[in-house]
């Protein structure tokens, strides 16, 4: 039971976007269309599930001195990997998302979760704590990606529901800030009805 | 001419923090209050100006003749990490009157995307040293302004009348939103 909770704790209840308001900065800006957020989103569950794996197998060697440096060492790893194996994979990918990729390192969520969950909790704990908490930020970037895709160029998932542009002011950056301001209200009162 | 077209361009028409999303952490944290927008704006003129121009010798005269340019990623964010820690001390021990008002802001410095995305940007854009400098230091004063402008709506927002699920955060993103729509009036100035 309690390893489920930590599973599912990211998706509403803790979600790093809507409640815990982390990780803003690839939140903005890669979500021009829902496809685009998944990407995202999943790169950054890899990040997350194997930094968390790694930090907590390590955590009882590295000093506390240094634990930061050694943890954004860990983290940087796995981004050049996810860095290299996209370009080599899915350049078109890695061509929209540009340099929020390398940026990943100093997402605040992966050292949050590194240092606040996995260097306290065993192995098995932290890969599902990592993955859920992922996926949570997952979930949250495809839905506002969805969202300004659908009002901005009336598609979803790349496929048009209507021909042409609507209001292009969504895909663009103000639209960004405004949807995820309506789409944290929307939450918060969801949230406080429960 | 080059070179203002850079600053111009820099700080109003693709601003870092409005239109590229770079360093929104820091713009939705620090900029409750008009004093400590101004210490933090200041703290990230220094550092990311000074981070840009180590890493961009690194990048040229390291990574590159050794042929490890993959090691970028990595390599960056070490060095602006132990950047910031060794500006910390030595601002400590020079001028204790500039550590105190920009020692507190130090360490977030770090985990500011705004640092290593420029970093990473001056590279991609070929650069010289000397441009590269002055690209990093228009791009900080480009998030000084939008960090200083944002914190001073907020402080009149907390006096306003908001509909209770819009207090606090949303509110904010959605006056953030009307700024860079604001902002989009400079596009096409260079």
């Amino acid at each position: 039971m309690n390893q489920f909770t930590n599973f599912t704790k990211g998706f509403i209840k803790e979600n790093p976007v809507f409640v815990l308001l982390l990780g803003m900065c690839p939140t903005l800006g890669v979500t021009t269309s829902a496809i685009n957020g998944l990407g995202m989103g999943l790169a950054t569950t890899f990040v997350l599930v194997m930094s968390n794996l790694v930090v907590s197998l390590v955590r009882n060697f590295i000093p506390d001195k240094v634990r930061i440096p050694s943890f954004i060492v860990i983290i940087a790893s796995f981004v050049t990997i996810v860095e290299l194996v996209m370009q080599a994979y899915l350049p078109e990918l890695f061509e929209s998302l540009g340099l929020f990729i390398p940026l990943i390192v100093v997402n605040c969520i992966v050292l949050g979760r590194a240092e606040a969950f996995a260097s306290k909790n065993t192995p098995v704990s932290s890969l599902l704590d990592g993955a859920g908490m992922g996926l949570g930020f997952a979930f949250a970037l495809t839905l506002l990606g969805g969202v300004r895709e659908l009002l901005g160029s009336s598609a979803i998932f790349g496929i048009d529901l209507v021909k042409g542009d609507l209001m292009l002011v969504f895909i663009l950056a103000p639209g960004a800030f405004i949807v995820l301001g309506y789409l944290i209200a929307i939450i918060n009162k969801l949230n406080k009805a429960h | 001419m080059e070179y203002f077209v850079i600053i111009v361009g820099s700080i109003f028409v693709s601003n870092i923090v409005l239109t590229q999303f770079l360093g929104v952490c820091p713009f939705l944290g620090v900029s409750g209050k008009l004093d400590t927008s101004i210490g933090m704006g200041g703290a990230v003129i220094f550092v990311l100006t000074l981070a840009t121009l180590v890493t961009w010798i690194i990048q040229y005269y390291v990574l590159n003749p050794f042929g490890l340019a993959f090691m970028q990623t990595i390599v960056f964010i070490l060095v602006i990490a132990s950047l910031v820690q060794m500006v910390e001390i030595i601002l400590k021990k020079v001028s204790p009157s500039l550590y105190s008002a920009l020692g507190v802001f130090l360490p977030l410095i770090t985990t500011n995307c705004a640092v290593l995305g420029v970093a990473i940007l001056t590279i991609q854009k070929d650069f010289g040293l000397l441009e590269g400098v002055v690209y990093a230091m228009s791009n900080a004063i480009g998030f000084t302004l939008a960090l200083v402008i944002f914190a001073g709506i907020r402080e009149h927002l907390d006096l306003m009348e908001v509909p209770k699920g819009m207090k606090g955060v949303p509110i904010a993103l959605i006056v953030a939103g009307i700024l860079a729509l604001s902002f989009m009036g400079f596009t096409g100035l260079v």
